[in-house]
């Protein structure tokens, strides 16, 4: 788990436009960067929403991830729900203390 | 004394972003009592506005993370968010450097403090601008507490800022507005967003609005995460506020759950009244 680096990355891309352009232009080489593992990769690539709320990514970065991947309001809740479904309940973060609640 | 005007109203980005998908009766309500108090914010003629509020990782995360971050920039820009999403235009706000320096050096004094000469605007002071000064003509100096990433700073730390922030403005000839800026109970971005506790929001407004010291510094992280989800962390904007107006009694002008706003909006007046002590 390094979801230090996943949520840096949302912060960064939400904040600067340079490093949106760059996700969008030259993907591999802005996640070799930061120190992810495979699974994170994945989810940052796809972008599997619902995954990167289950590794405890705060909504705070993560709506507008969302929102700048194409989700309308109602789908991002809904991907996160389908996350939990999926994955199981919140692994880190601020959310795990909730428990999947 | 040259605090002139104190409020507290929230700042959810549904308020702008999803306003065609609420209520319209009590949205309409909500929407003319922020009307109202901009009407009063101009009326107290400030020369800057201090807005409180808790922003959400625009400008500052867990690399470096200040609990109390002051501005001291020429000018900010805002919204950082997609123009279309938050539904506010990206626009220049003037800032008012040369007071914000002269508050700090004050504020120093009793609290320890961050400042920034960059800083990019989210909703959390973007919403409110856009309702209370829409013409962007009022100098912010903006001022962020950390309710978003914990280790976050004890509430009585906040009071204790607030308090500064008071005695700093009393200091200064400059006529100078406060806002506070935050949700009660909320659940923002997250698969519960929508839900409110209303009945615990109402019992923190009665004694946010009474200006109880002792019973708003007895909250504890713990209950107001399981009572008011991880969104009413931010009452330390309405706690700095308290602190700001210590032997003032607030006037409540609205407040109602939105659930496609996710948050109780709520619109609060604080007349000043001078400092006892």
């Amino acid at each position: 788990m390094s979801l230090y680096y996943v949520q840096k990355l949302l912060y960064q891309l939400n904040r600067d436009p340079n490093v949106r352009q760059r996700y969008a232009a030259s993907l591999d080489a802005l996640l070799a960067e930061y120190e992810l593992t495979e699974e994170e990769q994945r989810a940052v690539r796809e972008p599997d929403i619902g995954l990167l709320y289950v590794m405890g990514v705060n909504g705070q970065l993560l709506m507008h991830f969302a929102a700048l991947r194409g989700y309308e309001w109602d789908a991002y809740l809904e991907a996160m729900r389908a996350g939990e479904r999926r994955y199981g309940p919140v692994r880190a973060g601020l959310y795990k203390r909730a428990g999947s609640t | 004394m040259s605090l002139v005007f104190a409020a507290a109203c929230s700042h959810a980005p549904g308020i702008t972003g999803r306003a065609q998908r609420a209520d319209a009766s009590v949205r309409d309500r909500f929407y003319a009592n922020l009307e109202r108090l901009r009407g009063a914010l101009e009326a107290a003629r400030p020369q800057a506005l201090v807005v409180i509020a808790a922003e959400h990782f625009a400008n500052f995360f867990m690399n470096n993370m200040p609990s109390l971050c002051v501005g001291l920039a020429e000018h900010y820009e805002g919204p950082i968010e997609d123009e279309e999403w938050l539904a506010i235009r990206r626009t220049r706000i003037p800032g008012a450097p040369e007071l914000s320096r002269r508050l700090i050096v004050e504020m120093m004094q009793d609290v320890d403090l961050a400042y920034s000469e960059e800083w990019k605007f989210d909703h959390g002071i973007m919403v409110p601008l856009h309702f209370l000064t829409p013409r962007y003509d009022v100098p912010v100096i903006p001022v962020n507490i950390n309710c978003q990433g914990p280790p976050l700073i004890p509430l009585a730390r906040c009071w204790a800022f607030g308090r500064a922030l008071r005695r700093a403005c009393d200091l200064v000839p400059e006529r100078i507005a406060v806002i506070a800026t935050g949700g009660i109970s909320h659940w923002p971005a997250t698969p519960d967003s929508g839900k409110i506790n209303e009945a615990w929001d109402r019992a923190f407004l009665e004694k946010f609005l009474d200006n109880r010291r002792e019973e708003l510094l007895a909250y504890t992280d713990t209950e107001t995460y399981r009572e008011a989800g991880q969104g009413g962390f931010e009452i330390r904007t309405f706690i700095a506020l308290s602190g700001c107006t210590e032997g003032s009694r607030g006037e409540l002008w609205f407040y109602a759950p939105i659930p496609i706003f996710a948050v109780g909006c709520t619109v609060a007046m604080i007349p000043v009244v001078p400092l006892r002590n």
